[in-house]
């Protein structure tokens, strides 16, 4: 994203900033920037309809600047989609103020962008990130078990499942493994298949020098399996974009064929290194990091909104070690008082106890991990106990010789 | 002939469609390029029955009659209604429709079922008195009787079953670590027991020499994929079907290595017990002891297999010493007890699966002396009849069918699709119309085989193979649930379950499973931690649930599954059984 103007008062927050999206990451960004309450301007068409005096009606379509005040937000993460809805809120001759619009944001289209309620830390940080213009990280993975794969795309802040192939193939039976092996070739040379249609080999490679290194990632032996099978092909077929990336595939392995053992496959240190830094390694492995924690049981680690704020309130998450973990969908919320208990929670750890802050997104699988979490955790720099409050009497003692309830 | 054509119209198969196309399109020429002698004379006869049908109010010429019964392919019946239709309340009828509209398939299929109704002299006179609201109906009727079904016997299964006196039958899953010599040991008792001929033996000691692994011939009794064979490891479950004078048994040997574990909790949820084969030599016990010896043990455990044989494997490597025996027995009892199998449920038995002593045959090595107890089938045997004492054995007969597809495939050219699987409740009969969730798609059962024989009934604990027709085998799935279609099971995405824990649960994506069903869920919420022996809640939304703790938990689903109340289902994670677990509601 480029930021092509801005004039934010950095002190209140107020003013506006002009961006340009670039590429469709940066939709991405600007979900998450754009809030409920701002004032967003950008290139609409409206269909308008003019009753003539006669009670002729006649409609065109008329494309203009339209500034409206967001009311709701849509991200479509397939096509990369932002449509954001709200309610006029400059009057031209041919729009009313107050009536309804849904804006499209568009690659190559400018919008400019004023914050309701000024622009707050975590905004800036997230504006700043966005317009990062450093070459991002991207990596394909194809995760895969018998008769099921899933082709992802990772890119710095978002996994993106593209397609998930599922093939019917038959288990081996007695004296029968005919169909076993025609099925899994059928399975193989659809996923191959369906693999480049999505990478685009043909369009992409003679423009950008840079190969995008694909990940292979299944349990036991399937993806070397696959891998060999797709050279044979590249081989048999003489594709030449295609043998040309043979040598940046990557082989993993992977506990099951599905997406969320990216996770466990992105954590291995042989990939780590080969993918060297990127957001998505460092969250994965900040995840693992507090779910060890968590194993350890010691009351550093802990997760769950109140938790959280009742750990942050005791100056645990703190200078030396404190870590606030946070997924940006609470930055989403549509209730803006919702919003500030976040945002001010971020600034407190980070400017008054000292602590770090991590923002996961959750589109990635880390995210998705803290998810499940309620959205925010924290790893103490000291073990606090009891923050979840309610402990009962413990029941009837031990029977030794009774079956178990399961 | 005519008669055969409808049958293979029956199985809906691409091929067979294809190859009927063309026997039709013989006859379709013959119709359209002019009548033979046959019809000619059927003509005559029809036009004259018609006529003496017809009363005189209706005025109709011979020629029109001749076109409706070469529409009607000779069904006089049908001919006077229609005729009566048209030209009785309108003289001026249109004429019947050309017989071009008619495609040459139908036309051949319909003659080839009407033909032998109209022979002359067969015509019964009582059918053609029949009032015309009637005839419409019974030509409705044919039309009805059109849409294949394969016959059902209607058969009593649960009452053909008490009389059948049918030899009981027990099916084992076969675990343990990675190479402690399950397959082998099952390759072993398969030669033994002549259930594989010496000759394919001999091939498979020749194959196995070929490629340097003389030591694979018997397991490769079992492991059958080029896959399989090539890396030296099971990767799938392999059913092989064997019988002892009392017994039919079923062996599911399951893979050892650890990637392969949802294979193995695919063939234990099929199981009535388990033979948990461990590696004696130095070393391998220890190694099979933090790995899978132990996550299988605990596996078969939660999901129900209460009964364990242990064979202790590849004796003759230690020279069939007793301390190693008695040692390992102790520690596998110290430990099995402690994963809640009762001390009664055991047998520990030493054999050799490369070499054959002990499985079938007694062991002859002298160093062997000391050890008096029985064979590893005997011990099968035994566990059986145990399990016979405490379960009632017609427990689940009654109960609406429940099935769980462990293999889709196509089972040659007469059957297009089949599965198999065990039936976990309930009894199927040859006819019966089945309903597979959760893609609620209705299929026929068309032919039932049970270890290998046709069968015209299976009842609850067998597992067996349906010839289906009537479905499309993309509605078909592994892990799906066939059931009866007028109790169906209930489909959810969320549902709450008690859980042992194996490994520390917190909210966490998890894989779910449960028999061959396999799935992305999510632990939603941990609702409260329980009493292990008595369920009473200890403590209301503990933040984690440690090692062998049981709780109570809340699981998302990706996407609805066929999950029923006591459904035993296994989470993992990471490659890692994290939890086990039955189904509240």
């Amino acid at each position: 994203m480029r930021l092509l103007k801005s004039q934010i008062d950095q002190k209140h927050g107020s003013g506006f900033a002009t961006l340009l999206p670039e590429e469709p990451e940066d939709m991405w960004h600007a979900y998450n920037i754009i809030q409920p309450s701002d004032r967003l301007r950008a290139r609409a068409i409206r269909r308008v309809t003019k009753t003539s005096d006669s009670g002729s009606v006649a409609s065109t379509r008329i494309t203009m600047d339209l500034t409206i005040s967001v009311i709701s937000t849509d991200f479509d993460i397939g096509s990369g989609q932002l449509h954001v809805a709200g309610k006029v809120a400059s009057e031209n001759e041919h729009v009313k103020l107050g009536s309804h619009h849904t804006l499209d944001l568009e690659l190559q289209r400018k919008f400019t962008l004023e914050k309701g309620n000024g622009w707050d830390s975590v905004a800036l940080g997230l504006l700043r990130e966005a317009c990062d213009s450093e070459k991002r990280a991207e990596l394909w993975a194809v995760v895969m078990g018998e008769g099921i794969a899933n082709i992802c795309v990772i890119t710095e802040h978002q996994t993106i499942l593209r397609q998930r192939i599922e093939v019917p193939v038959p288990r081996k039976r007695k004296g029968v493994i005919d169909g076993h092996n025609k099925a899994m070739d059928k399975f193989f040379s659809t996923t191959l298949s369906t693999l480049l249609r999505h990478l685009d080999l043909a369009n992409s490679s003679p423009q950008t020098d840079k190969t995008v290194p694909l990940l292979l990632a299944s349990p036991g032996f399937l993806a070397q399996t696959f891998l060999s099978y797709l050279k044979g092909e590249a081989i048999r077929t003489t594709n030449k974009p295609l043998l040309a990336i043979i040598p940046s595939i990557m082989v993993a392995h992977s506990s099951s064929p599905h997406v969320h053992s990216l996770s466990e496959v992105l954590a291995s240190p042989a990939i780590r290194s080969t993918l060297s830094d990127t957001k998505y390694a460092r969250e994965t492995a900040l995840m693992d990091r507090f779910h060890s924690l968590l194993r350890q049981d010691d009351g550093r680690a802990w997760y769950g909104p109140k938790e959280v704020e009742q750990a942050v309130e005791k100056g645990a998450v703190g200078r030396g070690g404190g870590v606030l973990l946070i997924s940006n969908a609470l930055f989403r919320a549509q209730n803006v008082a919702e919003r500030k208990r976040w945002v001010g929670l971020v600034d407190r750890v980070r400017e008054v106890e000292g602590g770090e802050v991590r923002v996961l997104s959750s589109l990635h699988e880390s995210g998705k991990r803290l998810e499940g979490l309620g959205n925010i955790a924290a790893i103490l720099t000291f073990p606090l106990e009891d923050l979840d409050e309610e402990e009962e009497g413990i029941g009837g003692g031990q029977d030794d010789d009774a079956d178990m309830v399961i | 002939m005519p008669g055969h054509h409808r049958a293979k119209t029956l199985g809906f198969d691409d091929d067979e469609v294809y190859g009927d196309d063309e026997e039709y399109d013989e006859e379709g020429e013959e119709g359209g390029n002019g009548m033979t002698e046959e019809d000619r004379e059927q003509l005559r006869v029809g036009t004259i029955k018609v006529k003496e049908a017809l009363d005189s109010s209706v005025n109709v010429s011979d020629a029109q009659i001749q076109e409706a019964l070469w529409h009607y392919y000779y069904d006089i019946g049908k001919s006077v209604t229609y005729l009566k239709n048209k030209h009785a309340p309108q003289p001026k009828a249109p004429a019947p429709p050309k017989q071009k509209a008619v495609s040459r398939f139908d036309q051949a299929a319909s003659a080839a079922k009407t033909q032998p109704k109209t022979t002359p002299g067969h015509k019964p006179k009582a059918e053609q008195k029949i009032p015309r609201d009637r005839l419409a109906e019974s030509v409705e009727k044919v039309k009805i009787e059109e849409v294949p079904k394969v016959r059902s016997k209607n058969l009593n299964v649960v009452e053909e079953f008490r009389k059948s006196g049918m030899k009981r039958m027990a099916n084992f899953v076969v675990i343990g670590h990675v190479d402690h010599g399950k397959s082998t040991l099952m390759g072993r008792l398969l030669y033994d027991l002549k259930v594989i001929d010496q000759r394919s033996v001999d091939k498979l000691r020749r194959e196995a020499q070929n490629i340097g692994k003389s030591s694979f011939a018997l397991a490769w009794v079992m492991d059958e994929t080029s896959e399989e064979r090539n890396r030296g490891v099971t990767i799938d479950i392999a059913t092989n079907f064997f019988e002892t004078e009392k017994t039919r048994f079923t062996i599911l040997d399951a893979p050892g290595h650890r990637d392969f574990i949802p294979n193995m909790i695919a063939g234990a949820s099929q199981a009535d017990f388990a033979i948990l084969v461990i590696d004696a030599s130095t070393n391998s016990f220890e190694s099979g002891l933090k790995g899978q010896t132990k996550e299988h043990a605990l596996l078969v455990r939660s999901m129900g297999v209460l009964r364990l044989v242990i064979a202790i494997n590849k004796m003759d490597t230690v020279s069939w010493s007793q301390t190693r025996f008695n040692e390992i027995s102790n520690l596998m009892m110290a430990f099995l007890t402690a994963a809640n199998f009762l001390k009664k449920n055991l047998t520990f038995i030493p054999c050799a699966g490369l070499t054959g002593e002990n499985v079938t045959r007694k062991v002859e090595d002298p160093r062997a002396s000391w050890y008096t107890g029985g064979t590893l089938i005997e011990a099968g045997e035994a566990l059986k009849d145990s399990i016979d004492s405490v379960e009632p054995k017609e427990r689940s007969l009654e109960k609406p069918l429940r099935m769980t597809v462990d293999n889709v495939f196509r089972g040659g050219v007469t059957n297009p699709t089949s599965i198999s699987g065990r039936i976990d409740a309930g009894t199927l009969q040859v006819g019966d119309t089945i309903l597979a969730m959760p893609a609620n798609e209705t299929a026929v059962v068309k032919a039932i085989e049970v270890a290998d024989e046709p069968v015209d009934w299976a009842v609850a604990g067998q597992i067996t193979t349906l010839h289906l027709t009537d479905v499309d085998p993309v509605h078909l799935r592994l892990g799906d649930v066939v059931c009866d279609p007028n109790t169906p099971v209930k489909l959810t995405k969320r549902f709450k379950c008690k859980i042992l824990a194996f490994e520390h649960v917190f909210p966490m994506s998890v894989d779910v499973f449960r028999g061959r069903l396999q799935t992305e869920g999510k632990v939603r919420d941990l609702k409260a931690l329980l009493n292990k022996n008595t369920g009473a809640v200890t403590k209301r939304n503990p933040r984690i649930v440690k090692p062998g703790e049981v709780a109570r938990v809340v699981v998302l689903l990706e996407r609805e599954l066929p999950l029923e109340v006591g459904t035993r289902i296994v989470l993992r994670e990471g490659g890692n059984t994290i939890a086990a677990g039955m189904l509240e509601e």
